[in-house]
């Protein structure tokens, strides 16, 4: 019975990541619409694209091998799962016990390398221009993202999700200087990863100074309406990873019941709401940087992350 | 006696040419204001030419002296003027396609404009267009365009990058050629001054300003005085909303949406107000030979002021907000540098030659009525790089707004329009006008029917888009879309 529970729950959590992942990429435009004074397009209009582009035919290039083809479904299965396994609303989940943050950087970054090889597989000039600058950040925020979760895994004793949810959740935690560096380097990870504002401009339509959008410039039909499911995957997956490690209430726990999982649902969406305007207001605020300063941009998550390590490593208090 | 002067006194003076001289010279006196062109003594102000002669303009920047001088060419063929003076290459190309005029010693004769799709296209223009090589260890090509993901105008950018690091770049233009200068060939001259208005939708007022100065030139008749202080109004208002844009747009490409947002308020209210004013948005074929088409209402003056005034309100934070952002200044400072010797040597106008140190402005250097009569300064700035033409445009802006109230102010009352005398006979005529962007030279000559027998409409951007190659060396790929935005050169006008 508790397996069919525990698996009852896993699954409905897959599937809500994947149903609230394109409405939150609708909520964070719909509220830099708003900021610049326009009345921008519906929270849903998302959904309808993906519709769109599902119905519509496949262009491939000439020259395109399977790997173009395939790509995007590596990259949706492994930026789903990876999502799945991030406690939204309950933690409590059958794949708990394999809820590692390492797992999940793993996953994101065999996305990330599939992604750049087909976006280099056709040979033209913006594949090859998003996916070096791609590959460029990438070699930056995963090494601080690898010191964010060694910063927390010295302070809870553990890479497991849930386990650091938990903690977090407890009286234990208190205030610490290393955490609130974690946070600040978690965010600006983040931002990197998710190819925003002032890394990389997710609206724009110049193809120069594109990094993610010019890796998927080929792309069309099925294949980008898949790509842009994962893409929202990977923003909602990192929102909901900052809300599960620093703001883990209102999580349903292991036994909980029917109640306590509508509870973690709801004040999960609050928390999507919160992080989605929080983030265009950062997109409208600033302008993007040079693609030279992002490493140091890049660079100040690592130092971040560093220092909470070390933090931590000299005082068990801090 | 100026040196213009004494070109024009080589040769042999054409009589029906007005306002400023023009001279049929000989191989010596050609060769010499080519020389001058290149020791920098004039500025190159146009070049075209027509079935049997070649026409240069040349400007005195100090003085605002011009004077046309003119090959004739039965053979089609004249010496070069690039080979001393490269801003005059593309412009010899482009006669050598629309014109079959041969420039003799010219370094470079590719085609330009003609890209082998016209009917009578030249046989070399169907090759494959011949890039200059730029040869260099791990050096890569990156070909953008001619179709761009936004909605843009067409052009083709040949970059050679070592990783991020513009080493070079090359330009191919020509996609949105219409043939204006032949569709007016024999046409009426209402009929032209429409053509005229639609060369370059943004600038399509100065375009017209232009081209009314250079009919009534010819014809020798004066606009009555409400008309030009009209045109003027016209000129300010388009100036204001393709600054606003602009401003705006820079900001946009460096992804700060806030400031695009806002200034498309402002240039929106300039709109609705021309609108309301002259019945057009944008005050298409508001202006025409011997006057304007339509008298400034009530109403409309009124909504100017109206508009004016929110301006004003408005403007000042949003220049607190572009100069307090940092991470936008980040972006535009440094970036896109024009060194002032190019900016001289080309002669370039508008935003681009005074932010670059060249301190020349049509209204003021040609002081054409009603410019002379208004008080106004010519903002110029050294530092030449993308900052520098944002700063640029906000301080014109600043000046519009006060060009505005002076209008609005002390507008004469009359007449706005007259009845064009039949020419008597062939003649000739030059009108200039400052867009936004810069200088808007037309020539023409009407026949003695009062049609157009050949009419050449020269945009600033001729002078511009090869500063645009320059500036962008050095900077890495991702800035080409800034620079390019804080060039905004025209792709319709230039290629016509």
């Amino acid at each position: 019975m508790a397996l069919i529970r525990d698996l009852a729950v896993q699954f409905a959590e897959m599937l809500l990541v994947l149903a609230l992942a394109p409405g939150l990429v609708g909520l964070v435009r719909k509220a830099k619409a708003r900021l610049t004074r326009r009345r921008g397009a519906s929270i849903i209009q998302p959904y309808r694209d993906l519709l769109r582009l599902i119905r519509k035919e496949v262009v491939l290039a000439e020259n395109a091998s399977w790997l173009f083809r395939v790509a995007p479904y590596v990259i949706f299965a492994a930026t789903w799962v990876a999502a799945a396994l991030v406690p939204t609303f309950a933690t409590g989940l059958m794949f708990s016990w394999s809820a590692d943050l390492i797992a999940i950087i793993a996953l994101l970054a065999s996305a990330r390398f599939f992604l750049a090889l087909a976006g280099m597989d056709v040979g033209t000039s913006f594949g090859g221009i998003g996916a070096s600058r791609e590959v460029m950040i990438a070699s930056l925020a995963e090494p601080a993202m690898l010191m964010i979760v060694f910063t927390l895994a010295l302070i809870v004793g553990s890479t497991q999700l849930a386990t650091i949810a938990g903690f977090m959740n407890s009286a234990a935690v208190g205030l610490r200087v290393s955490l609130g560096l974690a946070l600040f380097a978690l965010i600006i990870v983040a931002i990197a990863e998710n190819a925003r504002i002032p890394v990389d401009n997710p609206a724009t339509h110049l193809e120069l100074t594109m990094v993610h959008e010019a890796m998927v410039l080929e792309y069309s039909g099925r294949h980008l309406a898949v790509i842009e499911l994962a893409a929202a995957l990977k923003l909602l997956l990192y929102v909901s990873l900052i809300a599960c490690i620093f703001a883990p209430w209102g999580l349903a726990g292991p036994e909980a019941g029917l109640a306590a999982a509508l509870i973690g649902v709801l004040t999960y969406v609050a928390k999507l709401a919160v992080g989605g305007v929080l983030l265009a207001v950062f997109e409208t605020a600033i302008a993007k940087m040079r693609v030279f300063r992002v490493p140091q941009f890049i660079g100040a998550a690592l130092m971040l992350g560093l220092l909470a390590t070390l933090l931590r490593f000299f005082s068990g208090s801090l | 006696m100026t040196m213009l002067s004494e070109f024009v006194a080589g040769g042999r003076r054409v009589a029906a040419h007005r306002p400023a001289p023009r001279a049929v010279v000989d191989a010596a006196t050609w060769h010499q204001a080519a020389q001058a062109l290149g020791d920098e003594r004039a500025t190159l102000f146009g070049l075209w030419g027509e079935r049997d002669a070649a026409h240069l303009a040349l400007l005195d920047d100090g003085t605002g002296e011009i004077a046309v001088l003119s090959f004739a060419c039965p053979d089609r063929r004249f010496p070069s003027v690039g080979a001393l003076h490269p801003p005059a290459l593309r412009l010899e190309r482009a006669m050598r396609d629309l014109y079959g005029l041969v420039a003799e010693g010219a370094p470079d004769t590719r085609p330009w404009l003609d890209h082998g799709r016209w009917p009578n296209s030249r046989p070399e223009a169907a090759a494959p267009y011949d890039f200059r090589p730029a040869e260099g260890e791990s050096l890569h090509r990156i070909p953008v365009g001619p179709v761009h993901a936004g909605i843009i105008e067409p052009g083709h950018f040949r970059f050679t990058a070592g990783g991020e690091t513009v080493v070079r770049l090359e330009e191919r233009l020509g996609y949105v050629h219409k043939g204006v200068e032949n569709l007016m060939a024999d046409a009426t001259l209402e009929r032209s001054a429409q053509l005229a208005g639609r060369v370059s939708g943004d600038s399509t007022v100065a375009y017209a300003i232009a081209f009314a100065r250079a009919a009534e030139a010819a014809l020798g008749v004066d606009a009555p005085p409400r008309a030009l202080w009209l045109r003027a109004l016209m000129a300010e208002l388009e100036r204001l909303a393709n600054h606003f844009g602009d401003i705006g747009a820079i900001c946009n490409d460096a992804a700060f949406a806030l400031m695009h947002a806002h200034t498309g308020v402002l240039r929106e209210r300039v709109l609705r107000a021309a609108d309301v004013a002259f019945c057009h948005r944008l005050m298409r074929d508001g202006v025409v030979p011997g006057g304007v088409a339509r008298d400034l209402s009530p109403e409309g003056s009124v909504a100017i002021r109206a508009t004016v005034g929110e301006v004003r309100r408005r403007f000042p934070a949003l220049i607190a907000l572009y100069d307090n952002t940092a991470s936008l200044l980040d972006r535009t400072v440094g970036a896109g540098y024009l060194r002032p010797e190019l900016a001289r040597q080309y002669g370039a106008g508008g935003y681009i030659g005074r932010g670059s140190g060249r301190d020349f402005d049509a209204r003021r250097n040609l002081a054409y009525a009603p410019y002379d009569e208004l008080r106004f300064t010519v903002p110029k700035r050294g530092d030449g790089d993308v900052n520098a033409r944002v700063w640029i445009r906000i301080r014109e802006v600043e000046q519009s707004l006060d060009l505005v109230d002076q209008i609005l102010a002390r507008l004469p009352q009359g007449a706005t329009r007259i009845e064009l005398p039949p020419a008597a006979g062939a003649c000739e005529g030059l009108g200039l006008a400052e867009g936004f962007r810069g200088d808007v030279l037309v020539w023409l000559r009407l026949g003695g029917d009062g049609r157009i027998v050949r009419c050449h409409l020269r945009d600033p951007s001729w002078f511009q888009w090869p500063l645009l190659e320059a500036a962008i060396e050095g900077n890495i790929v991702a800035d080409f879309p800034l620079c390019n935005k804080s060039f905004n050169c025209s792709y319709s006008g230039h290629d016509l």
